[in-house]
């Protein structure tokens, strides 16, 4: 049986109590919601908190509250499941729905937070593994180690940005509200992302990540399509999250963002280019897709081969364009 | 813990799956990967398919935890269970506690689910041995009975 | 003959306890005093042990004992002729993941500590992660045992000269293909625990598939009179071939039980399980055939390269098993086979559902499928009109005894339709078609010796309950109620008033174990000899109670009545205790050994079988041929059982063989890291296992032959209808997209790269290009039977 390293456990019931117990273990401690992608990382020991902060008791992390004309506020810690049973949330924004509805298996969506799956650790193939396979295989710049097998060469992590949630709230505009010892902050979804796979957060270790505001999307279009091996269970290794504002039938302004092809999810400015100011037409469409391949460099590091996933993104680029275009390809296989 | 009370002192570390089993005794739920894989050790909580391989009990605190041993309903099997065993559902099962615990969840809040539904709400619990579909025709008999006996 | 049981869809008798959590599995005990054990590793591929210190290890509190190879000298391993492993490895290691030491602790949490506290030296040795490598690189050895440097067997049989057959054909093709690894992952992780009392006595609980192998490997290591030892399997949380083998944690577990004199428990980790292994062995193969053209094959010769792994396990077994059943299904008048197979510094392979077998027949089919297209002839009929007769003699002397294939091809052929869809469907959409054979239980026992394969003990009660002993292993597979269903049927009781004791050493008799699809047709057999002792016992008393002939007896429903006035009988009950009032205690034994093979050649003795399953496939398939992805939509599978002793069971076994087949021709694969040999995926997040979601919608057909080696005719069901399932998905493949993917599994990069090739003007294929030359042995040159003497030639 795969065991957790011992710790010792918090469960504040308000936000000072937490930051108290965050600043007074400093480094040592760890924010845990749901705990589905931090205790698989504490059992393979390639996390070690000597104290756990849950952020599960706290009550201004719970609520879905919607603010008129104004868009929604999540809070970090409700679940998976919870954002799935909102049936406003689907209709206001598809592309959360379709990108909560893919992550891991119904259990899991019904432990994991939203909160957590923002905030968790990157990955890779050299990486998610026992203690005793890092070790055999010597320890990488990551966790322990002075090299990266991904990039020999260089100084840096490639380690991979998993999220399902993360390209789709950058694609929708999402606003993050950060609570620290120094007080709040409220910052771009875009901004909370840095291309690192080890500092891979733009936010200290003892923020919080309190709530998400999406904001009023009316006259949006929004999908996201997601490449994995199997129809459960898997992480992504190639998600896309479209989002388009139309106007008599022009592309007024679009983001697409591309997650699990970096250490942080990347939005396509270029693609973006292409759409805006055009109709989708399928011209149109496919310059901005080719434009999405051309744009991404996704590493040795994950399921599938890297060039496939490459390819596969301008595949699911125009195909989730076209379902925004209302002119849906017929044929095509794989993809929630 | 299956309608009963459990005061219990364990370090805060164990995992609700490693409680279950060797401290309250309860080995019905079963264990795979213990990493959140294979859906081998789903409970409910309050109702819900839960991991209890990623579950410290201190956080279940004050909620209604139901494991395999506690869906008998006085001492007779639970429609799930014995759809289970009549339709061959079961083959070695190792992964039958865990899928019967989230077929559960699915037909309490959908009592008449299509079979894609039930390939959705199963998709978390691998069974290596009957392909699925003996279960998932298991699940649909057994939701075929619930419906009658509330009617 | 009517049946009361047989055939029916009866539950199984362990059902019910497996939904409620009441089965007790390996991991489910637990003793007084129990501790912990865990096993340190090899980081290493290859390297020899310089040193091991324990003293760090031992010193931590809560630690009892802590173990390395010099406490268990003795080797071991399945097969006579590999005795190549030990429990823990003294000089040298071979895989990452060969078991090293071993410590005993009050929990997991400590046993893990001591392990970092264990000081292992190693000196690095050139590691050989493939084939090629491990033929090319002859100064480093693995072994220092074998037919040649890393190659632990070399096989050479030649049945009929085939060069001459190729000479009279009109057509010959050569074909190239791989089959990845592949491994079991049963949902249970292996565990035992063990036991060692004051009085000298060992017991083992084990969750394996074979407690009498165990049993033998217990005696000769730990070096304790077999007498004192027991071994008990516990119920098996899936097997599939992977819990065949004495393992080393059974030994070490029962070692440290010794030492400390306490219950000691080990569970392994799903990462150790990969290690651990044992699983389906990556096979190269290349066939070459000569037919007439209108397809009659004139002779065949096959080689096949099987990358063993770092262990012999059952390896020399699964060798021969790629060349031996190609004969069994169409007729081959001259046959030729060559295989190798060779040590690598990976884990062990060994036996998975259909040990050997599903290799080949993946090439055999996908090559025939070829052969048809380039003669133009319908694949089907091609297939259909060289079916195998029964009973007869195949060119490699193994004896078919009956064959239900034609009725199998024909229910899927026009169940789904193929062939007004085969070549018709628009591009992207295909389906493929594909036959197999597998045996029902191989012929000869795994160690030399003449003694029954199974035993039956049966005893009743005076209440008229009846007890089973068998040492059959449940694995999920059903064997408990196929022994519950037979018993039954004889004695006309019913099923939930047997009480099935099975698979524990001291208790019951021996059965060889859950391997080679051999429990129904062997326990099934030995159980109707007992139960048919018993009856006659019971019909004697009952006559002469009821003065009835005893001829003219039936029993039925719990009662034994005459056929001629059904109202003049007994209970099952009263009669019992008649019988037991005449006969003293009533009880009686059955055994069975399978009937001789007449193959008298020097590796005749894998193959043969008391009898083969038949097995035809149509898959039908939707391939996205921009991601590559496959969709497999519908299965139609027809499969010769023999009789349906259980229709419920026996779909439950397809639909899981058609699942194993699906994943290996999909997604599963054993990969790993080239320089250090680390396993690329050991999780089940990594390793790709199908969710429901990738299941199709399968339609089975169950096709009765009456076999008569059968207990009531019956065959086996659990590994053969795995082996059409991965050609048919890569003649599908074809048949949708025009690319021929000849290496499994067919992955989306795959198939994308034949596109790509075939948009250049390539062919489309994707796979291996040349086999490895090879100094193969003068053949064992085998007269074939006399049948096969006069063969065909030359269509003129
Ligand atoms: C088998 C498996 C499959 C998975 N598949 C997917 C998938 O397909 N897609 C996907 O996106 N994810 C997947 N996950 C990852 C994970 O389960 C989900 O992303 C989940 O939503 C994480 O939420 P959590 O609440 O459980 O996070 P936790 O594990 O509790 O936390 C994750 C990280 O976020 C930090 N954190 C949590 N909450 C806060 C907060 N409020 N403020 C600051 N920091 C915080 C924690 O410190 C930790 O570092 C999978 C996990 C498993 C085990
Ligand atoms: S990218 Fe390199 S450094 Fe980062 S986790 Fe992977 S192997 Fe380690
Ligand atoms: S043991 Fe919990 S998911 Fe596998
Ligand atoms: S019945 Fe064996 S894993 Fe499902």
């Amino acid at each position: 049986m795969l065991r957790l390293p011992p710790f010792q456990y918090f469960a504040p019931r308000s936000l000072d109590e937490a930051l108290r117990i965050l600043s007074d273990h400093g480094p040592e401690a760890q924010i845990v919601a749901g705990g589905t992608d931090l205790y698989p990382k504490m059992k393979r020991r390639q996390i070690q908190p000597r104290a756990l902060v849950s952020v599960r008791r706290i009550p201004e992390l719970s609520h879905i509250a919607w603010m008129a004309h104004d868009g929604v506020t999540l809070g970090a810690g409700v679940t998976l499941a919870r954002v799935l049973a909102c049936e406003n949330l689907a209709i206001a924004y598809p592309a959360l729905a379709r990108a909560c509805a893919g992550i891991a298996h119904p259990p899991i969506r019904s432990m994991g937070t939203i909160g957590g799956n923002l905030c968790i650790d990157t990955r890779c193939t050299y990486y998610d593994q026992t203690f005793f396979w890092r070790e055999a295989l010597g320890f990488c710049l990551k966790k322990g180690g002075t090299v990266c097998p991904v990039a020999p060469g260089g100084t840096r992590c490639w380690a991979v940005s998993s999220s399902d949630g993360a390209p789709v709230m950058i694609a929708l505009g999402a606003q993050l509200r950060l609570i620290g010892p120094h007080g709040e902050r409220t910052i771009a979804a875009e901004e909370f992302y840095r291309d690192d796979g080890i500092q891979y957060l733009a936010k200290a270790p003892e923020e919080i990540l309190v709530e998400v505001r999406l904001p009023c999307r009316e006259g949006w279009r929004s999908t996201y399509w997601k490449l994995r091996r199997r129809g459960a269970i898997d992480f992504p290794v190639l998600g896309i999250a479209v989002a388009v504002c139309m106007e008599s039938g022009r592309c007024r302004e679009a983001r697409i963002v591309l997650g699990a092809v970096g250490s942080c999810p990347k939005r396509i400015r270029e693609a973006e280019g292409i759409l805006e100011g055009n109709p989708l037409e399928p011209d149109v469409i496919e310059a901005a897709a080719r434009a999405v391949s051309r744009a991404i460099r996704p590493l040795e590091n994950t399921d599938f081969l890297h060039l496939y996933r490459k390819k596969v993104a301008s595949v699911f680029a125009q195909r989730a364009l076209h379902e925004l275009a209302g002119t849906p390809l017929t044929g095509g296989l794989s993809g929630t | 813990m299956n309608g009963e009370q459990h005061p219990l002192a364990v370090p805060v570390y164990k995992t609700l799956l490693e409680v279950l089993r060797e401290d309250l005794h309860l080995t019905g739920t079963k264990h795979g990967c213990e990493l959140g894989e294979c859906g081998a050790c789903t409970v409910l909580v309050d109702g819900e398919p839960v991991l209890s391989c990623l579950a410290l009990p201190i956080e279940l605190e004050g909620r209604e935890i139901l494991t395999i041993e506690g869906l008998m309903e006085g001492g007779r099997p639970h429609p799930l269970q014995s759809a289970f065993a009549e339709m061959g559902a079961v083959q070695c099962g190792y992964c039958t506690p865990g899928i019967v615990l989230s077929a559960k969840a699915l037909l309490d809040r959908n009592p008449m689910p299509t079979r894609q539904e039930i390939a959705e709400a199963l998709s978390g619990n691998l069974c290596r041995c009957t392909g699925y579909i003996q279960i998932l025709d298991a699940v649909e008999r057994a939701g075929a009975r619930m419906r009658e006996r509330r009617s | 003959m009517a049946f009361e049981i047989i055939g029916k869809p009866l539950p199984k008798i362990d059902a019910l306890p497996k939904c409620t959590g009441e089965t007790r599995y390996a991991d489910d005990l637990q003793l007084p005093r129990m501790l912990y054990a865990k096993i340190l590793r090899s980081p290493h591929a290859h390297a020899r042990i310089r040193r091991i210190d324990v003293s760090r290890a031992r010193a931590l509190p809560g630690v009892y004992a802590v173990i390395t190879g010099r406490d268990l000298p003795t080797r071991f391993g399945i097969l006579p002729v590999s005795q190549d492993e030990e429990a823990l490895c003294a000089e040298k290691v071979r895989f990452v993941g060969d078991p090293v030491a071993a410590v005993a602790a009050t929990d997991e949490w400590i046993a893990e500590e001591a392990l970092r506290l264990i000081d292992v030296e190693y000196e690095l040795l050139p590691a050989l992660l493939t084939l090629e490598e491990a033929l090319r690189e002859s100064s480093v050895r693995i072994h220092d045992y074998g037919d040649g440097p890393n190659i632990h067997k070399m096989i050479s049989l030649e049945f009929g000269d085939v060069e001459e057959g190729f000479a009279q054909a009109d057509y010959v093709r050569e074909d190239i293909f791989f089959y990845a690894g592949s491994t079991h992952l049963p949902l249970e992780q292996h565990a035992a625990v063990a036991q060692y009392g004051p009085d000298g006595k060992l017991t083992l609980w084990s969750s394996t598939q074979t407690p009498h192998y165990v049993h033998r490997a217990l005696a000769k290591v730990l070096g304790l009179p077999p007498s004192h030892i027991r071994v008990i399997a516990t119920p098996v949380g899936g097997g599939f071939g992977g819990k065949s083998d004495p393992f080393s944690h059974e030994i070490v577990v029962a070692k440290l039980a010794m030492l400390t004199g306490r219950p000691v428990k080990i569970t392994l980790t799903r990462e150790e399980v990969f290690y651990v292994h044992r699983g389906r062995h990556p096979v190269l193969m290349w066939i070459k055939t000569g037919v007439r053209r209108d397809g009659t094959i004139m002779a065949m010769h096959v080689r096949s390269f099987l990358d063993g792994g770092a262990y012999g396990s059952y390896g020399v077994v699964t060798a021969y098993y790629t060349g031996a059943l190609q004969t069994v299904t169409y007729k081959i008048p001259r046959y030729k086979f060559e295989g190798v197979r060779v040590f690598t510094n990976k884990p062990p392979c060994g036996p998975k559902r259909g040990h050997g077998t599903p290799q080949p027949r993946f090439a055999l089919e996908v090559h025939l499928d070829k052969i048809a297209e380039d003669l133009e002839l319908d694949p089907i009929e091609m297939r259909r009109r060289q079916i195998v007769e029964a009973p007869s003699l195949t060119v490699n002397w193994l004896r078919i005894s009956s064959c239900g294939l034609r009725a199998c091809i024909d229910r899927v052929v026009e169940a789904s339709g193929f062939r007004e869809k085969f070549r018709r469907l628009p591009f992207g959409h295909g389906v493929g078609f594909a036959c197999s054979t597998y045996l029902s239980g191989a012929g000869l026992p795994i160690y030399w010796n003449d003694m029954p394969h199974s035993g039956v003990q049966i005893k009743i009660d005076r209440g008229g309950g009846v007890t089973v002993f068998c040492g059959s292993t449940d694995i999920g597979q059903g064997s408990d109620s196929i022994l519950a269903y037979i018993v039954a049927e004889v004695l006309g009781i019913l099923p939930e008033d047997i009480r099935v004791v099975t698979a524990d050493t001291d208790l019951t008799p021996v059965d060889l174990g859950s391997y080679s699809s051999r429990v129904t047709v062997m326990t099934g057999n030995a159980a109707v000899e007992a139960a048919e002792k018993l009856r006659r016992l019971l019909f004697r008393a009952a006559a002469e109670r009821l003065d009835v002939p005893e001829e003219q007896l039936m029993a039925r429903a719990r009662r034994i009545f005459d056929q001629a006035d059904p109202e003049r009988g007994l209970d099952f009950a009263e009669a019992a205790q008649l019988a037991e009032a005449r006969f003293g205690t009533l009880g009686a034994v059955g055994s069975y050994k399978p009937p001789k093979s007449p193959g008298r050649y020097k590796g005749a003795g894998v193959g043969p079988s008391p009898s083969y399953s038949y097995s035809a496939c149509v898959i039908q398939v939707r391939v996205d041929p921009e991601t590559g992805f496959v969709q497999v939509e519908k299965v139609w599978i027809a499969h010769d059982v023999g009789r349906v002793i259980n229709p419920r069971l026996v779909e439950g076994q397809i639909h899981g063989s058609v699942y194993m087949g699906l994943g290996e021709a999909l997604m599963e694969e054993q990969t790993f890291r080239s320089r250090l040999g680390l396993h690329k995926a050991p999780s089940m997040l990594d390793y790709k296992s199908p969710t429901p979601l990738e299941m199709p919608e399968v339609e089975c057909f169950l096709i009765e032959t009456d076999d008569p080696n059968g207990p009531f005719g019956a065959k086996e069901a659990g590994q053969g209808p795995l082996l059409p399932v991965p050609p048919a998905v890569a003649n599908a493949v074809y048949d949708a997209i025009g690319v021929r993917v000849d290496e499994l599994p067919i992955t989306p990069e795959k198939i994308l790269k034949g596109l790509e090739d075939k948009a250049r003007g390539g062919s489309g294929r994707v796979g291996p290009k040349s086999i490895p030359s090879l100094a193969w042995p003068e053949p064992i040159r085998v007269e074939p039977p006399p049948e096969w003497r006069d063969v065909p030639t030359r269509s003129s």
